[in-house]
């Protein structure tokens, strides 16, 4: 006993120890990958080529640019931060294990999409990354909300990535190349090929769903059901920017085609509105967050889709300040649901005296949320201003819509960052328990991180968003980062963001109260499409599964013997005709009894009404159809026979004493049915064999086993060299079929037991019955 | 089901039976013959046994669980082709030794296939055979 007690404990430390070690594989992952920043910064990309399926022009390569070194060390740095923080926020979970797994997984995935260089490659990443998300969303899988939400996420990225998967056969073929590398110098074919419209429309429909787009971005707040790091580190930070990350990886073949950057533009201002004005009519933090995600991410497709250098260079800087400030603010999210038990923003405030340093770490991810100098955020919302102001059509309608969304940022962060911090503390925030520093910690080194961009915007600058845009399709030698760009109209525009925010966030309440008024619009919101959608395909498939498998053996059957008597029958009729002569007088007197032994047998089947009697009738029939083979030289098939009907006999014997009471179910009229489709069956089978008999068509496969059955496979019976030597994966593959079907026996047969246990004194009764009555007892051995 | 003549006769049948079953196998390359028939000969003689002697019995007698037999068949079957890839051929590939059994013929991996076919067979019968027949 004691001893159990010790091999649990060395296990529970082994776990520790092992989850204390587990961020030290993102760490040594972005250390690496930092070390090629100097490389990257000179305008190279190693690359690494595996070969994988040559022949179809798919192989495992790699390459590092400076949009890959972006991505891949965000990835590395946030995922070690998660996983710092997990142990704290998962305590003796019994099932974090698999979600560590999963994490790791998907944190490969994500690395394996943003430096693949094969297109084939990045897909398979890419819905790698979906299904870990599937597997992380639906974490507490006991809850059906869970459930549902990763089964919403999955479908609707996996029906993009089908769709992505469609435009990526395209493009690859239309380049005639699956490497990126190889296809950004096709620039010119690809914008004239024929096929440019539809490879772009699929392509975008795999990374707007990705990415939360319009109209697919509900499935973005729903995911909220993971457990709170999932979502910091997939649903904010990373996956959820892999649809971005595709849009600025192809932009340098598409941008310039207008339904490629207006698709960008417009979807994304459509997803920035919806995001900025849902984040405010949430009280969940999570979900203000969530819907905040969903408005940054429109926002990073439309400066995408404007593609100037300057878009595209604010971009980049928006996306770095976004994952860590979103990373941060998620993960202080998950720290006072932690602590306070409560993630409704109503119930929070005063927090900041039993967790100061989760409160300073969202000050700072506030501050660069906001766009305060002199975090990163401000750096990147200057940026926004300027690309706005410097565009030369839609200036005005991309100025209101950027405003809109800065000052819902605004807005938010003053929801999420700084109310539940200060003021009186609440009831749930005076019950909340001190935070372990592993909550607080990885937080504070996020906003720390937003704030050294903002401080050291040069070398960010140099060595993170410089590579990054010249690979997006933009000179990087233009990006020259700097917090105070003197008094200018952008500067104004960031004054007036935070004056109009603070005023949105101080009407709060009211803001969302007439909000709330609009709710009836979501009985017509995408939500609902996706619901019905989804509805439909359960009630087709309950009626398919209905009409095709209801259960009724005799129904099966019928059909199999229709199908076969109809298509078979046909054939014969139309295209082959049964000689009139052949060699059908030279049968010899005793070669007519078995038939006959088998027609009477038959006979005997079908009409008796003793369960056993028909068993031997069969047995009979089958023991004659060996004879003929032994008549007729087929001594293998014949012992095979034999052996067959034996066991079937037994197995018969077996199952007759479960049976009930022999009935007969069916009228006169289905009889006769079933008996007309049974002698059309039979006679379409006769003519089958005849005409098999007496076509001449030479055979080319039995001369080469006459030839090479002795010589090549050193055996003379060819039947048996045909089965364990010419075709032996055949055979290998119909006995794993039998061993699979034996194991599905089995399980039907134990599930009958189990399901009778109740009944089983019925059916007993119900056997003795049987075993009693005259004609069975007789019959019986 | 117990009769004293049924019982006493199995006892003797089944080695008999077995052993033909046995003969049926390796005789399989060159005469009528192989795996299959042979495990359902093997299977058949082991359900008579059941019969006569109780299932109980029967699983003593066989020894393995079915399912283990079932197992170990298909490694057989699989592995026998698995050296044919270690030698450098592909797949399924027939290696034979030159060396000549008398009764058998030459001995190669052809065999240990069919030996795997046989094993899946009486595993697989039997798996069924006894699940039903027990109770």
């Amino acid at each position: 006993m004691s001893n159990d007690h010790d091999t649990h404990r060395t296990q529970d430390q082994a776990t520790q120890a092992a989850e204390r070690m587990l961020p030290l594989v993102p760490l040594g992952i972005g250390i690496a990958l930092a070390s090629f920043a100097a490389t990257v910064a000179a305008g190279n990309a190693p690359s690494l080529q595996l070969p994988w399926v040559p022949s179809l022009g798919v192989q495992l390569s790699f390459q590092l640019d400076g949009l890959s070194l972006l991505f891949g060390l965000l990835i590395c740095g946030i995922g070690a931060l998660v996983l710092v923080y997990a142990p704290a926020y998962f305590g003796d979970h019994p099932d974090r294990h698999r979600l560590y797994a999963w994490l790791i997984l998907f944190m490969g995935a994500m690395l394996g999409v943003v430096l693949a260089d094969n297109l084939i490659t990045l897909f398979v990443f890419w819905e790698l990354t979906s299904v870990s998300s599937y597997m992380l969303i639906g974490f507490k899988h006991e809850s059906q909300k869970s459930r549902e939400a990763a089964l919403q996420a999955l479908l609707v990225t996996g029906i993009g990535g089908l769709a992505l998967l469609a435009g990526i056969l395209l493009l690859g073929h239309a380049g005639g190349s699956y490497e990126l590398s190889e296809l950004i110098t096709k620039r010119q074919a690809l914008q004239n090929h024929p096929w440019l419209i539809p490879t772009i429309v699929l392509i975008l429909l795999g990374a707007f769903t990705k990415s939360a787009q319009f109209p697919f971005h509900f499935w973005l707040p729903n995911a909220m059901a993971a457990p709170t790091p999932v979502s910091a580190f997939l649903h904010s930070a990373t996956m959820v920017k892999a649809g971005v990350y595709l849009v600025a990886r192809l932009s340098p073949i598409f941008s310039g085609v207008p339904i490629w950057d207006d698709s960008s533009v417009v979807d994304g201002s459509l997803t920035a509105l919806t995001g900025g004005l849902l984040a405010l009519q949430q009280t969940d933090l999570k979900r203000i967050l969530a819907f905040s995600t969903v408005s940054a991410l429109g926002m990073l497709m439309l400066l995408l889709g404007l593609g100037t250098p300057t878009a595209v260079q604010a971009a980049m800087v928006f996306l770095i300040g976004h994952a860590c400030y979103k990373g941060a603010l998620f993960l202080v999210a998950g720290t006072i649901d932690h602590c306070a038990a409560t993630r409704d923003v109503r119930k929070l405030s005063g927090l900041a005296r039993m967790m100061p340093l989760a409160a300073v770490a969202a000050a700072l991810a506030g501050l660069s949320q906001a766009g305060i100098p002199p975090a990163g955020g401000f750096l990147a919302k200057e940026l926004i201003y300027e690309s706005a102001l410097k565009l030369t059509t839609w200036v005005v309608p991309v100025l209101v819509l950027v405003f809109f969304a800065n000052t819902s940022f605004v807005a938010v962060t003053a929801l999420v960052a700084v109310r539940p911090f200060f003021g009186q503390p609440s009831q749930a925030s005076a019950s909340a328990h001190r935070a372990h520093w592993r909550l607080t910690m990885p937080p504070l080194l996020l906003g720390i991180a937003g704030l050294a961009i903002g401080l050291w915007p040069q070398t960010a600058g140099l060595f993170l968003v410089a590579p990054a845009v010249a690979a997006a399709g933009h000179a990087g030698d233009d990006v020259y980062l700097k917090l105070w760009h003197g008094f200018n109209l952008p500067l104004l525009l960031s004054i007036a963001t935070l004056a109009t925010g603070y005023v949105a966030f101080a009407r709060w309440p009211k803001l969302r109260a007439q909000q709330l008024r609009l709710r009836w619009l979501y009985h017509w919101g995408p939500e609902t499409g996706y619901a019905t959608a989804l509805q439909g395909l359960r009630s087709t498939a309950t009626w398919q599964t209905k009409m095709l498998q209801n259960g009724s053996l005799p129904v099966y059957l019928s059909v199999v013997l229709l199908a076969f008597t109809a298509l078979v029958g046909w054939e014969l009729v139309d295209h082959i005709d049964i000689p009139q002569s052949g060699p059908w007088l030279e049968v010899r007197p005793y070669e007519v009894c078995i038939p006959l032994l088998i027609i009477a047998a038959a006979a005997m089947a079908v009409s008796t009404d003793s369960r056993l009697a028909a068993v031997c009738a069969l047995g009979v029939i089958g023991f004659s159809v060996a004879m003929l083979f032994v008549m007729f030289g087929a001594p293998d098939l014949a012992m095979t026979q034999l052996a067959i009907e034996t066991l079937t006999v037994i197995l018969f014997v077996f199952v007759i004493y479960r049976l009930p009471r022999f009935t007969i179910f069916s009228n006169r009229i289905a009889r006769l049915r079933d008996a007309a489709l049974a002698v059309a069956a039979g006679g379409v089978m006769t003519a089958v064999v005849l005409a098999a008999t007496f076509a001449h068509t030479p055979s080319r496969v039995t001369p080469f086993f006459i030839e090479h059955s002795l010589e090549s496979a050193k055996g003379r019976n060819m039947v048996n060299v045909i089965l364990v030597d010419f075709r032996a994966l055949d055979t290998l593959g119909e006995i794993v079929v039998l061993a699979i079907a034996a194991l599905g026996i089995l399980a039907l047969l134990r599930l009958r037991i189990d399901a009778s246990d109740s009944e089983e004194s019925g059916e007993r009764r119900q056997a003795e019955q049987y075993e009693r009555s005259p004609r069975a007892s007789r019959s019986l051995p | 089901m117990s009769s004293l003549v049924l019982s006493t006769a199995t006892r003797y049948l089944l080695p008999v039976l077995l052993m033909f079953s046995v003969f049926l196998l390796i005789r399989g390359h060159n005469e009528p013959g192989g795996g299959f028939v042979g495990g359902l000969t093997a299977a058949a003689a082991f359900a008579l046994f059941a019969i006569a002697s109780g299932v109980e019995r029967a699983r003593q007698m066989l020894w393995f669980h079915p399912r283990t037999l079932l197992g170990t068949g298909l490694l057989f079957a699989a592995g026998a082709g698995l050296l044919a890839v270690t030698a450098g051929s592909p797949y399924m590939t027939g290696l034979w030794t030159s060396f000549e059994m008398p009764a058998v013929g030459k001995l190669g991996t052809p065999l240990v296939f069919d030996v795997g076919v046989y094993l899946v067979v009486v595993g697989m019968v039997l798996m069924i055979v006894l699940e039903l027949a027990e109770e």
